[in-house]
């Protein structure tokens, strides 16, 4: 589904990590962990085709992602759900737009119609449906990029630290709404800090710890 | 039903999604409008301008080249004999449709601009002219001089050549002014939407973020800034160009039925001006899409 072999990435020169493998299977749950700056949130770019490797070769969906056109890239990512930890909505418009943004630039509009209701009743966010982000809580916020992530039902969900901004509570939450989108067959990736929460999903789901560190990607990390 | 009709209705009717993806921007909507709607006034007038030269000089070409001046400077009491000698040779001249001796009057309206309503022109020692019409194959020139000089010495013929071809040559010029003038209006319009085009795409690069990260292409969300400025440019332009039509009716009317013209439109002309929104649209069009799609390349 999504694969990386051997990749290395550098930024300005510097080399943030090389020669990384990693093979996303369909329907898998995968927590990656790892210090500031180890290269989390890139190593979750190249698997959304937003950063192009240095070396090495990134296959998504079976196509090699230096190949892509900015419009097979746009493609890609109808396949992929993202939740980012600033969630990145367009402020002026109701939750409900934003929400069924990804359908409206896939030219599915009308399905927002019949699942959108739902899809906020799920997340918990009905009657925040008529306000703009800069209104909501970061919570609901959080839940709205998780409801936006997955109402074209992708196959892969990627999120970057999607509890950063949350009490326990709402973390607790969020990761239930991720293990049941599992459950349904989503591969699911996140990238995140909180070890508890990595504890709390392993209790419910069979769940693989990646930890990067030092430039390099370990896989089965036992906490 | 063609692709190309079928793009231009779609960008008519809209995506109104798409268009709500991009947060409005008032002032810089304004803006767009006004100017459009400045240089389509501004193309109305340089519209006028050549349309106006072009005929001045059709007439003139054709006028001048059918017509002639035959000067008499003769003395004194010799002057009424030496018209009548002139008229018969015209007369007799083949290629001359009509030749008519000038009252006094006639002369002393001609003089009036110069030199005012009261002069004494029996006092002076003006010259007689007489009016010579050519028919539609012409005369030869150079056999009439001849004649005429053996004939009636004091005559001068002028066919106005000397001065026909430079005042053609400048009207002529004027209208490709004009017509340069249309252009760089046009140039003006491309960029100043472009401006504005990438002045948008700047401001909006987190919605173009965010639509990318959404899985959008980058012709949706090229579609939604072309839209909007074609719209803008178009309206300005259709407001222009009638705010234009009108001072343009409203220009006193020079038109004497003969040597001078208006500067306005006549007949079907009027209709050209009507032409300047779309292809203010089209070239806002051009421009914002080439200016979005070049931003989005660069952004990626």
């Amino acid at each position: 589904m999504i694969e990386l072999e051997n990749v290395a990435y550098s930024y300005g020169g510097d080399s943030l990590f090389a020669g990384l493998s990693l093979q996303l299977a369909p329907g898998s749950f995968q927590f990656l962990t790892g210090p500031s700056g180890a290269g989390k949130t890139t190593l979750l770019k190249l698997c959304y085709g937003d950063l192009l490797a240095t070396s090495g070769r990134v296959t998504l969906f079976g196509k090699d992602a230096a190949g892509l056109t900015r419009d097979d890239v746009a493609l890609v990512r109808r396949r992929i759900g993202v939740v980012h930890q600033d969630c990145q909505f367009l402020d002026h418009l109701p939750l409900s737009e934003n929400v069924a943004l990804p359908l409206q630039v896939s030219g599915r509009s009308k399905e927002a119609q019949d699942n959108l209701g739902d899809l906020l009743g799920w997340v918990g966010l009905s009657r925040q449906a008529a306000q703009t982000p800069p209104q909501l809580s970061g919570g609901e916020r959080q839940r709205a990029a998780l409801a936006r992530a997955v109402i074209t039902s992708p196959d892969v969900i990627v999120a970057d630290e999607p509890t950063g901004n949350v009490d326990w509570d709402m973390s607790q939450r969020l990761l239930t709404l991720l293990i049941e989108l599992n459950r349904m067959g989503k591969t699911v990736l996140i990238a995140t800090h909180d070890l508890n929460l990595i504890r709390f999903a392993k209790s419910q789901v069979v769940a693989n710890v990646l930890r990067i560190r030092g430039g390099q990607l370990e896989t089965g990390v036992t906490l | 039903m063609n692709p190309r009709v079928t793009q231009i209705l779609g960008l008519l009717q809209g995506d109104r999604e798409a268009d709500r993806a991009v947060p409005p921007t008032g002032f810089t909507a304004r803006l767009t409008v006004f100017t459009a709607a400045a240089m389509a006034f501004l193309a109305v007038f340089a519209l006028a301008l050549s349309v106006a030269t072009g005929r001045l000089a059709d007439r003139w070409s054709a006028e001048l080249a059918r017509t002639a001046t035959l000067r008499i400077s003769a003395p004194a009491g010799e002057g009424e004999a030496q018209v009548r000698a002139a008229l018969q040779v015209l007369e007799t001249t083949p290629g001359v449709a009509s030749a008519r001796a000038l009252t006094p009057e006639e002369q002393a309206v001609l003089l009036e601009p110069w030199f005012g309503p009261d002069l004494p022109l029996e006092t002076l020692p003006i010259p007689r002219l007489i009016e010579v019409t050519a028919d539609a194959d012409g005369y030869d020139a150079t056999g009439l001089r001849a004649r005429l000089q053996a004939e009636v010495p004091a005559a001068v013929l002028d066919d106005h050549t000397r001065w026909r071809a430079p005042l053609v040559d400048a009207a002529n010029r004027l209208r490709t002014l004009g017509w340069i003038a249309l252009l760089l209006i046009g140039g003006a319009v491309a960029a100043m939407i472009t401006l504005a085009a990438q002045s948008a795409l700047s401001a909006n690069a987190q919605v173009i973020r965010v639509m990318r990260l959404v899985g959008a292409r980058d012709a949706y969300i090229a579609r939604a800034f072309v839209r909007r400025f074609t719209l803008r440019a178009g309206l300005g332009a259709l407001v222009g160009t009638i705010l234009g039509l009108l001072a343009v009716a409203a220009l006193p009317n020079g038109d004497d039925g003969g040597f001078l013209t208006g500067l306005g439109f006549s007949g079907a002309g009027w209709f050209l001006p009507l032409f300047i929104p779309p292809l203010a649209a089209v070239v806002a069009f051009l421009a914002t899409r080439a200016a979005a799609l070049r931003t989005l390349r660069t952004q990626a």
